[in-house]
């Protein structure tokens, strides 16, 4: 699984920079949560996968008896996740407030400041 | 002595709050502190002048040998002796100069601080400190030359000085690492005793190199001589200031200092004569072309300055005896010589030779301190010059090879520095008072006091060199590591060849002067050359450097975010991919992975099925919902493989985003073809190497072993520290809960912007705009 799941962080990420690369604004938006996503899942994969541990003590102990799941690179995940969100709500947002004082979709008709246009 | 180093610092800084005290009459009263600063300096000369040397050390960074010691030895008494003597009469002169300035105050402070950094340099004895102090003249001369900084002129010539002077600092540096990791120390008087180690070493003349390089930036020599004559723009004050006794001779004390530790080697010897002579004779011719008197004064100083370097170069007994006499001698009427153009720039207005004569029936004491220094800069005895060009004669005379070309230079080049002195002390004075300055007024006495005193004490001097000779000439050569006991300064030294050159250089000088006037054609004329002078060189290069650099800026920083993007990951794979091919060592150990089952199979072909359609669909919608689909395909990845919290967050989130993206969507255009197939194929092949890059990547690092420390520490104590079971859920509001404040102010401020954004509603106007 875990050959497989490098595949897909590559995929990803191959994606995402490929996304990025176009004009189109929504694609762009697009391309940086497909490449957050790859990232998330490169630092999962690179914390060790563990099937069927989760990181929660049991009931009736204090301490993991058996073996468990690292749940640091969960916690940064589980960060990475809501700010990424942050992120992305921002950028939709910005888009269509952009979309609508410009009216254009295209990034090569934003790189101007208004002093030049 | 720390005090006393500081009190320019601490003056500097109490001058910003009560400022405005010091910008009326009260102004005088600063120039009690580099009076007192010379009493107290004076104070030492009977214990250095019997041999004694005085130091004190104050720790500063022990743990990398820097420290604040200071040593008082007879070549830091002489310049501290400049420093506060020359400094006490320029605060004097420049309270009347610039009376009613509205910034008085702050030159001031810049005087006071550019004076206690004079000051720390000549007296450090850790070459860390010495640096630092050298650094801060710098700084601090670049705000005197730049005073006037509503003139353009002047502001250029400030950052040329600062850019020349900065870089010799770069080389200091190195310097005195390189020096630092040769002997272990930073202690200049515990290099002393490592003279031979220092000489034996491989880095011996990359550290002679170094320090030259400093010298010569800051003490104007052959070819970074140009800032000088630059930094004329300056008020006159500080033209005194700087290039009679301080800022120009730190490279000559440098050099000075590091005599007994780097010198009399055949590198250093020749080195220093070879660029001291260039320069001297170079810019005495350059002084002859010269019509603004401070033009004329710039040039000679700098060919006095060659001549300096030049004695030090010759290394000889007797030529460290002639240095030593010819700094005073040059600071007492390079002094005056400033003074005297000041006084006449700022009663008549111009600085122009040509146009100036007959002012002795206006201001008789300045021309008498003008005549008695260009009597002395001439070495016409009985003036102190005079000794002072004996004595380089006869260093030169007996000079061990060449001794016709040096003796020849020298001669040459003081025939020209006479022709310079006459010029800029008597030719302004004699004659018929033209028309237009008849109405002049007679200086100050704070203005003329200050030239008399100094050109009185050039005469004083001569006539009983026995005053400076044991007090502060003996010291200096001591501290040069040579034994000056046996000689004795005096005026009269007998028939010899010495006294001959002299007689020629007078007599040439005196007719050189009667024939030749300065001219605004020969000025023209020289200027036709300008365009092989190190100046215009460095200009040129500075010109194409900063269009190389709009050039390289525009290249990279081209406004296309795709270019950016490209370069980056273009890079990132190029490096990346070069280490792991130079190493290839992707081994896996197949019985560490864990088994794929039917339904994770089925998971991973809708994940990848679901970027490939995200990426290549033509409609917008589609792609948002595919988009999804991968979201929720990662979130069972988390279920399968034991991060309940994650597959929780990722649903919820991965749904919000979805939905946002819709309502935002169908406000938008269509999606427009906006890149031809070419360009496609590009981005693609750049997108999967940098895919397969990671893919690789990732793959060896799970190779490596990993430590699990920090997370077993956080299972550990979850429970028993936090009282929490959910272990991810304890990291996050407690281990780590102050990140997590932060993360959720990170989320308010977003909620905040995509309200504002939301609500914004932009008038009609705006818009247009």
């Amino acid at each position: 699984m875990e050959i497989l799941l490098a595949i897909i962080i590559g995929v990803l990420y191959a994606a995402g920079i490929y996304m990025i690369l176009r004009r189109s604004l929504v694609k762009l938006i697009i391309g940086i949560i497909l490449l957050g996503n790859g990232a998330n899942l490169l630092i999962f994969l690179l914390g060790r996968i563990t099937e069927g541990a989760p990181p929660i003590i049991p009931e009736d102990s204090k301490v993991f008896l058996e073996a468990y799941a690292d749940p640091v690179p969960q916690a940064l995940i589980l960060t990475a996740i809501v700010i990424s969100f942050g992120l992305q709500s921002f950028a939709i947002i910005l888009v269509k407030r952009a979309h609508k004082v410009v009216k254009t979709d295209d990034l090569d008709e934003m790189n101007a400041t208004d002093e030049d246009s | 002595m720390l005090t006393a180093i500081l009190l320019g610092f601490l003056f500097a800084i109490f001058l910003v709050f009560a400022g405005k005290f010091f910008r009326g009459k009260l102004a005088v009263l600063s120039a009690l502190i580099p009076g007192g600063l010379f009493a107290y300096f004076a104070s030492f000369i009977p214990q250095i002048s019997s041999g004694e040397i005085i130091s004190k050390t104050y720790q500063w960074v022990p743990a990398f040998g820097v420290d604040l010691s200071f040593k008082l030895d007879g070549l830091s008494l002489l310049f501290s002796l400049m420093i506060t003597g020359i400094g006490f009469l320029v605060f004097a002169y420049t309270a009347s100069y610039l009376r009613g300035h509205k910034y008085l105050d702050r030159f001031y402070g810049y005087l006071s601080l550019f004076m206690a950094a004079m000051l720390g340099l000549v007296l450090s004895d850790n070459l860390i400190s010495l640096f630092v102090f050298w650094e801060l003249t710098s700084i601090s001369s670049f705000f005197l030359i730049g005073f006037n900084n509503t003139n353009p002129a002047s502001r250029k010539s400030a950052l040329t000085a600062l850019g020349i002077t900065g870089f010799g600092g770069f080389f200091l540096l190195a310097g005195a690492l390189l020096l630092g990791s040769i002997t272990g120390t930073y202690s200049i008087s515990e290099m002393l005793s490592m003279k031979e180690a220092i000489a034996g070493s491989e880095y011996y003349i990359l550290a002679v190199i170094f320090i030259f390089v400093a010298a010569f930036t800051k003490s104007a020599q052959f070819p970074f001589h140009f800032w000088l004559p630059g930094a004329m723009k300056a008020p006159t004050p500080v033209s005194t200031y700087l290039h009679s006794a301080t800022m120009v001779k730190a490279g000559i004390y440098l050099l000075m200092r590091f005599t007994p530790v780097l010198g009399d080697s055949e590198f250093w010897n020749t080195t220093l004569i070879i660029v001291g002579g260039i320069t001297m004779v170079y810019s005495a011719i350059h002084a002859l072309f010269r019509t603004d008197l401070k033009g004329v004064l710039a040039y000679s100083t700098i060919s006095a300055l060659g001549i300096l370097v030049f004695l030090i170069g010759l290394g000889t007994k007797s030529a460290f005896l002639a240095a030593a006499v010819f700094i005073i001698v040059h600071a007492l009427y390079k002094a005056t010589l400033f003074l005297v153009t000041g006084i006449i720039d700022h009663q008549t207005g111009t600085r122009d030779v040509t146009k100036l004569s007959g002012l002795r029936k206006i201001m008789m004491p300045v021309a008498i301190a003008g005549i008695l220094a260009a009597i002395s800069s001439a070495g016409i005895p009985p003036s102190v010059g005079f000794l002072g060009k004996e004595l380089t004669y006869e260093a030169s005379t007996h000079a061990e090879t060449f001794t016709i070309i040096i003796v020849i230079a020298i001669v040459l080049t003081k025939i020209l520095l006479l022709w310079a002195g006459f010029v800029a002390g008597i030719k302004p004075f004699v004659g018929k008072l033209p028309e237009a300055h008849k109405d002049v007024k007679a200086p100050d006495f704070l203005m003329w006091a200050p030239a008399i005193i100094l050109a009185v004490l050039g005469i004083v001097f001569g006539i009983f060199p026995m005053l400076i000779e044991s007090a502060l000439v003996k010291p200096v050569v001591s501290s040069l590591g040579a034994d000056a006991s046996e000689y004795h300064l005096a005026l009269w030294h007998g028939f010899n060849t010495v006294l001959l050159l002299s007689a020629i250089t007078i007599a040439v000088g005196v007719l050189l002067y009667f024939f030749l006037k300065p001219s605004a054609k020969l000025e023209t004329r020289i200027g036709k050359f300008e365009f092989i002078s190190p100046k215009s060189i460095m200009e040129k290069g500075t010109h194409y450097f900063s269009v190389f650099s709009a050039f390289w800026t525009n290249v990279f920083q081209n406004g296309y975010l795709r270019n950016y993007v490209t370069t980056i990951v273009l890079f990132l794979v190029v490096l990346v991919g070069y280490v792991m091919f130079g190493n290839p060592r992707v081994m896996i150990d197949h019985t560490q992975l864990s088994k794929v089952t039917a339904y994770e199979l089925a998971v991973v072909i809708i994940l990848i099925a679901g970027v490939f359609y995200t990426v290549f669909t033509k409609s917008r919608l589609a792609a948002v919902a595919a988009m999804g689909v991968v979201g929720l395909a990662i979130c069972l990845i988390f279920v399968f493989y034991s991060a309940p919290d994650l597959a929780m967050t990722q649903f919820s989130i991965d749904t919000l985003t979805v939905i946002l993206f819709v309502l935002v969507l169908y406000r938008l255009p269509k999606y427009l073809t906006l890149s031809d197939y070419k360009m496609r194929i590009r981005d693609g092949i750049l997108s999967l190497a940098l895919g397969t890059v990671i893919c690789l990547l990732a793959l060896q690092v799970l190779a490596e072993p990993t430590n699990t420390e920090v997370g077993d520490f956080y299972a550990k104590n979850a429970y028993i520290l936090a009282h929490g079971k959910n272990v991810v859920n304890v990291i996050l509001v407690d281990f780590r809960g102050t990140d997590t404040l932060m993360e959720i102010a990170v989320l308010s401020i977003s909620a905040i912007g995509v309200f504002g954004l939301l609500k914004l509603r932009l008038k009609s106007t705006d818009r247009s705009q």
